[in-house]
């Protein structure tokens, strides 16, 4: 919804702390995971996600989450789905290039990212999206991909 | 000649640590104040128009810019016009638009460029499907153009695709991108220049400008992060011909910042085609002295035959000879000209 999209962007710094509470919390239940196994959570998860974030971002399931690095505005909203920053289409008020009534998508995201205290992550550049996970978890992704990582971090140290 | 991008026997070898051997790259490499210009791409197969347009173009300009559909309008495609302008002698920008085409068809369209002779290329993310004559048509938008700097610099420098496959032959191309200072986040554009920079980008045109005060700042921030040494910086600028086209582009064209004054002014001239031409050469002669400016880029959207006469009123070429295209591109006997000549 555009107003709770907005509410969001303007409490960016409370989401981005609430995201860094639940991403630990994701992370220690990956044994969990694990044993009931991913595949098998994957729909009820990306059902889940899609309410959550549909609601809160208008978030279209790209399955890449990149919130935390667009300062919480969604950048699959932009209809040009840009992901590294505004086009230079944007009008003077603010507004988007193709649809004038609505904000640029980067104009808030730039906004939410000076109210986060990780915002500048925003200057990062973001990989072109890969269209297969379209639909998946995002959560599940991270949650995955962050034990690989850590498993591997361990492995190196043995 | 040679077949390879970069023939040995030649005298203007682009110096060390050049990207390509085109002569935009060489000119801005050598400190000169560059000059580069849009061709108006013709609604037509003849390649006679293409000419005409480069004919009135070549003689001021460094390089000439071949757009790709923009302001999302069909007209002859930016490969096309590159071949015939390449095969002419002369030193073609070839546009892409993230716009219309996926990273399948992008990463095609520049190993075939490069292979006609296109030295460099302009990266951009394209204005919506809905500012042209085709508002139905499916917006594409696969890449933005960041990830489309970060493709083909991964092409030229890693001899890779983006999937990693390897190239046999990598692109020879100097890369850049748009930069709009004039509309907002203000304060963010700055920093969506480093992270073009970040990707690639060796050069950058800006839209029009037409608020100087705005340009200023915004060079400001720029020098104060040093971006100004790390990619060359040419900035847009186009004749107005009257205050109707003035307020019909601000209202119409996406992205274009026409502050009232300028309407004012020409509004109260008496021939406004003249005033709007002199309004473009005051910008330009004001640019110019703006630290860090390493040339303008010239948009004459129907009015070609003025950018002549605008860049020698202007006087930022004096002290360079004309150039001329089409005797060099004589002397070469093959058919396709694999390099650009000075």
């Amino acid at each position: 919804m555009y107003a709770v999209r907005r509410w969001s962007v303007r409490n960016a710094g409370m989401l981005e702390w609430l995201y860094n509470k639940f991403f630990s919390l994701l992370m220690r239940l990956h044994p969990l995971f694990d044993r009931i196994g991913y595949s098998r959570l994957e729909a009820p998860m990306a059902a889940a996600e899609r309410v959550i974030k549909g609601f809160m971002f208008d978030c279209r399931m790209c399955g890449q989450c990149a919130l935390r690095s667009t300062g919480m505005s969604c950048p699959m909203n932009c209809p040009k789905s840009l992901r590294n920053g505004p086009c230079g289409g944007v009008r003077l008020d603010g507004g988007c290039e193709v649809i004038p009534t609505m904000r640029c998508v980067w104009v808030e995201a730039w906004d939410g990212a000076q109210r986060m205290d990780n915002g500048m992550v925003i200057t990062l550049v973001q990989d072109p999206l890969d269209q297969r996970l379209s639909e998946t978890s995002s959560w599940l992704r991270v949650t995955r991909e962050g034990n690989m990582f850590a498993d591997q971090e361990s492995e190196g140290r043995d | 000649m040679g077949l390879g991008p970069v023939d040995p026997t030649n005298p203007d070898q682009p110096p060390p640590g050049s990207s390509s051997p085109g002569r935009l790259e060489r000119v801005l490499r050598a400190g000169k104040f560059a000059v580069t210009a849009e061709l108006n791409p013709p609604d037509s197969a003849d390649p006679r128009d293409v000419y005409e347009r480069a004919l009135v173009l070549g003689e001021v300009c460094d390089a000439i810019n071949a757009t790709d559909a923009s302001g999302a309008n069909t007209h002859m495609s930016s490969i096309g016009i590159c071949s015939l302008l390449s095969n002419a002698g002369y030193s073609p920008v070839m546009q892409i638009s993230c716009r219309d085409r996926n990273r399948i068809a992008i990463q095609g369209d520049v190993l075939g460029a490069a292979a006609i002779g296109v030295c460099s290329i302009l990266c951009l993310t394209g204005d919506g499907v809905q500012a042209g004559d085709q508002p139905g048509a499916k917006p594409v938008f696969d890449l933005d153009s960041i990830s489309l700097l970060e493709t083909i610099r991964t092409m030229r420098d890693a001899s890779r695709f983006l999937s990693g496959r390897p190239l046999t032959t990598p692109p020879k191309v100097f890369l850049g991108a748009a930069a709009n200072p004039f509309v907002p986040p203000y304060d963010y554009r700055p920093l969506r220049l480093a992270k073009k920079i970040a990707a690639g980008a060796q050069f950058v045109q800006t839209q029009y400008c037409y608020d100087i005060a705005r340009l200023e700042s915004y060079m400001e921030r720029v020098r104060d992060m040093g971006l100004d040494e790390r990619c060359f910086i040419l900035v847009g600028v186009g004749p107005l011909a009257s205050a109707r086209a003035a307020r019909w582009i601000r209202s119409n064209v996406p992205g274009v910042h026409i502050p009232d004054e300028i309407i004012a002014r020409l509004e109260g001239a008496e021939k406004q085609k003249l005033e709007g031409k002199r309004i473009c050469v005051e910008l330009i002669q004001a640019i110019r002295d703006i630290k860090g400016v390493a040339g303008v880029h010239l948009m004459a959207y129907r009015q070609e035959e003025l950018v002549s006469e605008i860049i020698t009123e202007s006087g930022v070429r004096s002290g360079r000879r004309p150039h001329d295209h089409h005797k060099r591109a004589q002397k070469n006997t093959r058919p396709i000209v694999h390099k650009e000549t000075t």
